[in-house]
């Protein structure tokens, strides 16, 4: 394992490379800093799909990269990968220099939006790396910064306020995470931020239940405020709509799903008794979210609100998956997770694909589209039926896996849920109606079909999304390993 | 240890006091010019020597110094290191900045050296005379720096209401002392400690008397409700001025709290853990004074227009922050402190120089006057925003850490009421000082560029270069805190 050198900090640190090569860029070449950092992000998705290729399915945490970073508070620099978060460093790896080429259209000052969406690459991938708790918490706060610049300066027209709200909601969720990492580092003897130990140590010190579920609490509102689970979701359709296009995928497909990455990665294996005791909540406010995001998807006019509340819906059944404990539960909202990430991501791009032809993104507005742009429209509904779940696609199999797994335990809620599916499809198909059939919308006659650039970052996700559609085994095999494993420690 | 033998310890000081009248006289052998001239050089070569000097005290045993006037201990060295350290960068403001008058420049010189060998002295004072000696010698000079500017109106103002409200502190405190000197017979700090716990008094007078000295240190780390003076003088008074107030006079606000009350009221109980004395629950009293202070601060920046204004209810706030490490009672929250006072030196010089570059240059201070500055001033601005970032306390920045230590000091004194408090604060104080970065990247403003001194881009990489390098890095400062914050028994 330790034979493929500093892989992860490879990943991880190129991006922040590539920053500061970009910083060395005169602000007048605009194509050189789009190249370069285009050029930036490729090598971390090469050693990615390395990584995704020489991961031992069967093994726990995989090429680990340990030094003692503070040893007076025995802070590690700690690396390492399971199967949990090999998609979701792929994931990262995989949208980032799609999403630079979907910034392609952007002039204003790019050398600092270049910048800045280098760091929060780093960011990402190292909350997905990182297995020491105080690295995972430097990296989780770290990527705030450059998403509340990117949102700010290159955002819509009430740019400010979004920012700033995503900035206030998602840290003030954070500094409970601080407040958690600070007791359980004094609660362990010695003093340790090892993610992989803890609960075996807290165990050791014999701290109470009453302990484990405060901390657990204080974990979950810093993850459901990133889900964004019920009632945290607020600041979700503000930053999503203001944010440009490339930022709007970001946000939808990766910083959502570092929410339930951090309760998969940190709460539920530190504190297994309190995930079960928290279940029941948990399921409810899945509930909340599939239900009441779909219907609040249902009544937008924006297509990009409706997008973002669609998210909500999507990261419900996560959460509904998570918190049942069956395998088949599990697995599935692990591949929800992976799903959502690339359908989520294509949703968006083509919202911004219309957006900069048509400058709105009123649902009503438009009309008979697919007479005029047939290639834009086939991509749109296959991007549609993806997200409603037809069988055959990606989102299928997973929303599938979730509500099988969920049923044994959460019977009533998960039928319930499953008027999720139907209420999906409802706003999908009657937006879909709404924007490509009928008769075509006069002011559109004269609409540009969709271009190669814009093929080029969708054509690889709608790859994806059809192929585990038909065959989700081989993404399945890398995480079913871990999530039994996982499932071992709550049961 | 006689008061010859001391001399050998007190390096630091005496160079202090060379540089002190060597400035004064220069300026009868010297005439006055713009920028870098004679006198700044000498008073920049003193510090920078009272600086290195300060280093050959560090392996030295804790001793009693000048007849146990003075103490010698790890403490008193850090707090010097830290006093002549920011002098010597305020001087380095000072020489270009328009707000000071320069053809009295060496006078201001002489008078920054006072203040610093005041500071130097207070944290190292161990008698009640010599403390109250050394805190005049620094509130002086800081009154009449507070006034040294070449404007009327607000500055006058400012420097009125520092001295009034200072004049009425240290009087007050004055009143405690004599009341402990009255109860106990002795002057010597330790040697009130001796009666207190040998008479187990909890007389409320006890009580009273410490408190009065709180009005004293309260006032000069500007903890609530003592604060009400610094919105005014740090809105009035010369901008390097004002930076030197929030750093150094908080700095010594702190090592006299420190000093006086783990030396007077309690006793080491082993392990790191101070007792008190029975019936005086300090630790209450300590959370409650950093709560109210830091959430008055916090409420208090949040209305505010002008920058300086903003960020004197920060240095408010982070008054509170800080006094969570006296709650503490224990070693690990006075090497939080320390540890804390470290990064807050660099984060606020660096957000006060960009205040002062931009007073310098347009003469504004309002925060409307920051829109688009990272279009018209591009390093100020990145700088900027990285202070402010650490003031808020986020990775990867120094703030971050240094927040970290003392909400673990103080968590691990069972304060967890405390820490809710302040990470609470820390998000509530994000809203504002996002509020300049808003102005700064998110609006647009004039397009008119805005020049600065060459000099001020190397000294604005130099200030904000550790801001970022201590969150990577903290590990030898953690160890220098800790070491330090050993005092002479």
């Amino acid at each position: 394992m330790s034979d493929s050198g500093p892989l992860l900090t490879l990943i991880t640190f190129l991006p922040l490379l590539g920053m500061c090569a970009i910083l060395f860029i005169p602000s007048r070449q605009k194509e050189w800093i789009k190249i370069v950092s285009l050029i930036f992000t490729l090598p971390s998705l090469v050693l990615g799909i390395k990584m995704l290729i020489e991961f031992d399915p069967q093994v726990g945490y995989q090429f680990i990269e340990k030094a003692p970073w503070i040893p007076a508070f025995n802070i590690h620099y700690y690396m390492g990968v399971d199967g949990l978060s090999v998609p979701m460093v792929f994931l990262t790896v995989l949208l980032c220099p799609i999403c630079v080429l979907a910034s392609w259209g952007i002039e204003d000052r790019i050398k600092g939006y270049c910048a800045m969406f280098l760091l929060l690459e780093t960011g990402m991938l190292g909350v997905f790396c990182a297995l020491d708790l105080f690295l995972f918490y430097v990296f989780w706060e770290l990527m705030l910064l450059p998403m509340y610049f990117l949102i700010g300066i290159w955002g819509g027209p009430r740019k400010e306020y979004a920012a700033i709200k995503f900035f206030l909601y998602t840290l003030f969720g954070s500094v409970f995470l601080l407040l958690a990492v600070i007791a359980i580092w004094l609660a362990t003897s010695p003093h340790s931020f090892d993610m992989t130990q803890l609960n075996e140590q807290l165990l050791q010190s014999g701290v109470g239940a009453t302990f484990r579920n405060l901390c657990f609490l204080a974990m979950y509102v810093a993850f459901a405020v990133k889900i964004p689970a019920f009632p945290f979701h607020t600041w979700l359709p503000d930053a999503h709509v203001e944010a440009p296009t490339a930022i709007s995928v970001i946000l939808a497909g990766i910083l959502l799903k570092m929410g339930t990455y951090g309760i998969l990665r940190v709460s539920y294996p530190i504190f297994p008794d309190s995930a079960k005791w928290f279940a029941p909540v948990m399921v409810m406010i899945a509930l909340i979210n599939i239900v009441y995001g779909s219907l609040c998807a249902m009544a937008q006019t924006d297509l990009k609100k409706l997008v973002a509340y669609s998210s909500i819906a999507h990261m419900g059944y996560v959460m509904l998956g998570m918190a049942s404990f069956t395998p088949a539960a599990m697995n599935g909202a692990v591949f929800q997770m992976f799903n959502h990430g690339t359908i989520t991501a294509m949703l968006f791009l083509l919202v911004g694909v219309i957006y900069d032809r048509a400058h709105h993104r009123d649902i009503d507005g438009f009309g008979g589209l697919a007479a005029q742009t047939p290639i834009y429209a086939g991509i749109t509904s296959l991007a549609f039926f993806a997200a409603l779940g037809l069988p055959g696609l990606s989102g299928f199999i997973s929303e599938a896996l979730v509500f099988l797994g969920a049923f044994p335990t959460w019977p009533i809620i998960t039928i319930l849920s499953t008027s999720g599916i139907v209420l999906t499809a409802g706003y999908m198909l009657w937006t879909f109606q709404r924007i490509f059939l009928g008769p075509l919308n006069e002011k559109y006659r004269t609409l540009p079909e969709i271009n190669a650039r814009e093929l080029v970052t969708l054509v690889p996700l709608a790859i994806i999304v059809l192929f585990l559609g038909i065959y989700p085994a081989p993404m399945l095999n890398i995480f079913d390993h871990a999530v039994r494993e996982l499932l071992n420690r709550i049961l | 240890m006689d008061n010859l033998s001391s001399l050998s310890y007190f390096i630091p000081e005496l160079t202090l006091t060379v540089t002190l009248l060597l400035v004064l006289c220069s300026d009868l052998l010297h005439r006055e010019q713009e920028g870098l001239d004679f006198p700044a050089w000498l008073a920049l070569v003193g510090m920078f020597v009272a600086f290195v000097a300060h280093f050959g005290l560090y392996g030295k045993p804790a001793v009693s110094l000048f007849e146990g006037m003075i103490a010698h201990d790890p403490f008193a060295v850090f707090f010097k290191g830290f006093f002549i350290f920011c002098t010597f960068i305020i001087v380095l403001l000072s020489i270009y900045s328009s707000e000071v008058f320069y053809y009295r420049k060496s006078e201001y010189l002489a008078i920054l050296s006072a203040i610093c060998l005041g500071m130097c002295l207070t944290a190292s004072s161990t008698n009640l005379i010599m403390l109250y000696l050394s805190i005049e010698l620094m509130s002086i000079g800081s009154y009449l720096l507070a006034g040294f500017a070449r404007s009327g109106g607000k500055t006058d103002e400012a420097a009125i209401k520092y001295v009034l409200f200072g004049a009425m502190s240290t009087g007050v405190m004055l009143f405690g002392m004599s009341i402990l000197y009255g109860l106990t017979g002795t002057m010597d700090i330790a040697g009130i400690r001796q009666v207190l716990f040998a008479n187990v008094s909890s007389d409320p007078v006890v009580l009273l008397s410490f408190l009065f000295v709180l009005v004293g240190a309260g006032y000069k780390i500007a903890a609530v409700p003592f604060h009400f003076w610094c919105p005014d003088v740090y809105e009035g008074a010369p901008t390097p001025v004002t930076a030197f107030l929030s750093v150094a006079s908080k700095g010594t606000g702190f090592a006299l709290l420190i000093r006086f009350f783990y030396r007077a009221m309690l006793q080491p109980a082993g392990e790191g853990t101070w007792s008190s004395l029975p019936a005086i629950d300090w630790m209450l009293l300590f959370a409650i004074l950093s709560a109210v202070t830091m959430t008055a601060g916090n409420l208090g920046a949040m209305p505010q227009r002008n920058i300086k204004r903003l960020l004197a209810y920060s240095a408010i706030a982070h008054a509170g922050y800080l006094l969570m490490g006296i709650a503490a009672l224990t070693s690990e929250g006075i090497a939080s402190i320390l540890f804390y006072l470290v990064m807050y030196l660099f984060t606020n010089l660096t957000a006060f120089l960009v205040v002062m570059i931009l007073v310098n240059r347009t003469g504004e201070d309002e925060i409307p006057s920051y829109r688009g500055l990272w279009q018209r001033a591009p390093l100020p601005a990145v700088v900027m925003a990285i202070a402010l970032i650490s003031l808020t306390g986020l990775p990867p920045t120094a703030g971050f850490v240094g927040k970290l230590y003392l909400f673990i000091a103080a968590w691990h004194s069972g304060l967890y009421w405390l820490v809710v408090v302040a990470v609470l604060n820390s998000v509530v104080s994000l809203y504002y000082y996002f509020r300049i970065v808003r102005a700064m990247f998110l609006e647009t403003g004039p397009d008119t560029a805005i020049s600065h001194q060459p000099v001020y881009e190397t000294v604005l990489v130099l200030l904000a270069a550790p801001i970022l390098l201590l969150m990577i890095f903290f590990g030898p400062v953690l160890r220098l805190a800790q070491y330090c914050a050993q005092m002479l028994p």
